[in-house]
């Protein structure tokens, strides 16, 4: 019986190395996998690249491990936010690089990554900074710029429900990254509120067919009102 | 009175009605953060206008009332939203598709400068201290089939923001078709900054002595 329902975070994330590139999924606050970016906090790998949207806010999450010195490198599309002062000092003091992709490049490269694609023409960012020096191309009169897939040694993902083959439902815009970084993982860990048997998942809702997911760790909704 | 005091400045709320009413029923619109967001105030209420939410939202609605805030359910600003009967939701992929596939009829930006060719500057003042945050800005300014920029045409001490070319760091290339300002109504393209519209109380003469730009009226 294939069950991949871990027991704890850590469990989890057994295996997850200094130097990893790490994917966290969410936008704002909306599908950030909290818990399971603590238990990274808390298992205290290092050197780390960290691929999300954000730059993380306040002292927890992605702050936490920028503050913490052990993040080298984070490649995301709005690291300036309300909050985000870990990431102002680290960068501003030269300990941090920062790899700015534009929004919707930073989801093309990651599904490029999930689907085995070798690279992209993406028409964004051409004639910008942005793409300085990367190699164009015009094609049918439209230009490009050459783009690499970003890939993930471990993605971290915040779904609504699963089952215990990793089939997942989401919920609302707390989607957002989660579909597409569970693909690009070589490990992904999801967290989830629920996780249903086998069979009482809709199969025409499935949004991340299990074949994506290595492992579902239970975290009940805290603070949240039951609906 | 001087010439001056007689220029009907739009403000901000008849800046956002008056982009309302170049946005046709049924289009598919992305409103960007910031006064932007106010030109949706101003669609018909009974009307079908598809507004996307780059993190992966179609049907977006107004904010909720306090009790019904959902924080799984917010814009690109990261403020609560609703959905509207018939919206759906979608991943990151699919949702930059539709800018990049050129499938979002319409977007309005904010921009710090724009060339009379069209291009936008908007998402780095090229400060060197400044921290670069780009989101889905250069997806829109190259997806959608139609960018307006909204915003004041002249800097609070008076520099136009339409320039032959731009100085600040470019978002896009020859990608503005329209400009909506407190001083009127501008297209862009390849011939130049052609006015549509100017407001009271202005002349063509003086919006291009305010901007410094060879505009010319629209035919």
């Amino acid at each position: 019986m294939i069950d991949k329902q871990a027991s704890t975070v850590a469990q989890a994330l057994t295996g997850l190395q200094d130097g990893a590139a790490i994917m966290i999924g969410g936008f704002g606050e909306a599908g950030v996998p909290a818990e399971l970016v603590e238990g990274v906090v808390a298992q205290g790998a290092t050197d780390l690249t960290i691929i999300s949207n954000n730059a993380g806010t306040g002292d927890v999450g992605i702050a936490a491990l920028i503050g913490a010195g052990r993040v080298r490198k984070i490649i995301c599309s709005y690291p300036r936010m309300v909050g985000s002062r870990h990431f102002e000092e680290r960068y501003r003091a030269g300990e941090l690089e920062l790899e700015l992709v534009p929004q919707g490049n930073l989801a093309a490269r990651i599904q490029a990554a999930g689907s085995g694609l070798g690279a992209i023409f993406t028409p964004t960012g051409f004639g910008t900074k942005l793409a300085k020096g990367k190699e164009t191309r015009e094609i049918d009169g439209r230009h490009y710029v050459l783009e690499y897939p970003i890939h993930a040694d471990l993605a971290l993902v915040k779904a609504h429900r699963a089952d215990r083959w990793g089939n997942l439902v989401y919920r609302k815009a707390a989607r957002n990254f989660g579909p597409i970084m569970a693909m690009a993982g070589k490990t992904t860990v999801v967290q989830v509120e629920e996780i249903d048997p086998l069979g009482s998942l809709d199969p025409e809702t499935v949004v991340t067919p299990g074949i994506f997911v290595d492992h579902i760790v239970q975290i009940a909704e805290a603070g949240k009102a039951a609906a | 009175m001087s010439a001056a005091d007689a220029i009907q400045r739009l403000d901000k709320q008849q800046l956002a009605k008056r982009v309302s009413q170049d946005i046709p029923e049924g289009a598919y619109v992305n409103l960007g953060i910031g006064l932007p967001t106010q030109v949706a105030n101003y669609l018909e209420q009974d009307g079908d206008y598809f507004l996307h939410s780059e993190n992966g939202i179609l049907g977006m609605g107004p904010a909720p009332d306090e009790a019904d805030i959902d924080w799984d359910l917010i814009n690109a600003g990261k403020q609560p939203v609703t959905l509207l009967n018939g919206g759906c939701f979608f991943h990151h992929g699919d949702s930059f598709s539709m800018m990049r596939g050129g499938h979002i009829d319409i977007c309005v930006m904010g921009a710090y400068q724009v060339s009379t060719h069209g291009d936008l500057a908007n998402w780095h003042t090229g400060d060197p201290d400044a921290i670069p945050a780009v989101g889905g800005a250069m997806d829109l300014a190259i997806g959608a089939k139609q960018v307006f920029v909204m915003m004041n045409l002249l800097t609070k001490t008076g520099e136009s923001k339409l320039v032959e070319e731009c100085t600040y760091p470019l978002t896009g290339l020859g990608c503005v078709s329209r400009i909506y300002c407190e001083l009127g109504v501008i297209d862009l393209g390849p011939d130049g900054a052609k006015v549509v519209e100017l407001v009271e109380g202005l002349t063509l003469e003086e919006l291009r002595e305010m901007t410094g730009v060879n505009l010319t009226m629209a035919s």
